[in-house]
């Protein structure tokens, strides 16, 4: 497995051979640096950990310093470590470009999903509501109905489907094709949409 | 958002000559027949623009046959061969959707120059 670190710029479409227009997610990808190396004898598991996107010196805590200074890195916003560790280099302040990928692989993305607030059961859970507005359910359309059986078991199920926080998950969506990479301006072109808000951190890693 | 530009710059073709709604073009489209590749022509009158960079489309309707027919191209598109703009019109409105239920007559007098 071998991925990159990225940033979702927008949507747009292309053109392909044939002429037809295909929708297409815009992802600012790398150059990500190796920040820290993790090993079954020292840490129990192995791992690389990636950094992405810049920032300035400043605004690094005391304890980040010294991780950067040790990878010999600049200053970075967003850290991710694989688990997966063949196809990543293992020295530490190793670049990793978008040219890892080349036209036509099928990658998985992985993002943080648009956060939704407070929605309700019918918006989170996809129910149907209640379907009557009369019959004395004037103001219950939306209503998630019963949540369970009265004296036994005489509790609400674990897991019940109900109103609460909705989206800012973590999302993966598999086997996406990539249709361009431009290695001059760190641009991976891929096909349809994925996870996340514009200017969001993604994922993107080799599907197997 | 300039870095998007950037890549919608290499899909856009510089040969489109400049047209609005009302404007009679004739669209040659490049129709593929299993191997072979040929040119078909689609003459009629510009009812609308939208869209903008590679996202821009255009409609053409004409009469064939007796019956409206509607195409929508995007404007970008590699299949277009060419655009030829046979006769410019002169209209109030930016979409056309009114010609639909108006005679051929009607037609030709609301978008003569």
């Amino acid at each position: 497995m071998s991925g990159i670190l990225g940033k979702k710029l927008g949507m747009t479409s292309i053109f392909s051979e044939n002429g037809e227009a295909i929708p297409c997610t815009i992802i600012e990808a790398g150059p990500c640096f190796v920040t820290h190396v993790k090993t079954k004898n020292k840490d129990g598991y192995d791992a690389v950990q990636l950094g992405f996107d810049e920032k300035p010196e400043r605004l690094v805590s005391k304890p980040m310093k010294g991780q950067f200074a040790r990878a010999k890195s600049k200053a970075l916003r967003w850290l991710r470590e694989f688990r997966e560790v063949n196809g990543f280099p293992t020295e530490l302040g190793a670049e990793v470009r978008v040219d890892i990928f080349a036209q036509g692989d099928v990658v998985d993305v992985r993002g943080r999903s648009k956060g939704r607030g407070f929605q309700g059961v019918v918006k989170r859970h996809h129910f149907g509501g209640v379907g009557h507005t009369t019959h004395g359910q004037s103001d219950r359309v939306r209503a998630p109905g019963s949540i369970g059986a009265s004296s036994y078991p005489s509790r609400v199920f674990k897991g019940m489907r109900m109103a609460g926080r909705m989206g800012h998950d973590q999302v993966t969506v598999r086997n996406l094709q990539i249709l361009r990479v431009i290695p001059e301006s760190n641009i991976l072109i891929i096909k349809g949409s994925i996870p996340g808000a514009i200017n969001g951190y993604v994922e993107v890693v080799k599907s197997n | 958002m300039d870095k998007i530009k950037l890549v919608e710059a290499t899909q856009l073709r510089s040969d489109i000559p400049d047209f609005r709604p009302g404007d009679t073009i004739n669209v040659h489209v490049k129709v593929r027949e299993g191997e072979k590749e040929r040119v078909q022509e689609f003459q009629g009158i510009v009812t609308a623009r939208r869209g903008s960079g590679v996202n821009a489309t255009f409609t053409v309707r004409k009469i064939s046959d007796g019956v409206g027919v509607e195409r929508i191209f995007p404007l970008h598109s590699p299949r277009l061969a060419k655009i030829e703009k046979v006769k410019a019109g002169s209209v109030r409105r930016s979409k056309l959707y009114y010609l639909r239920s108006l005679a051929a007559k009607a037609v030709s007098q609301k978008t003569n120059a």
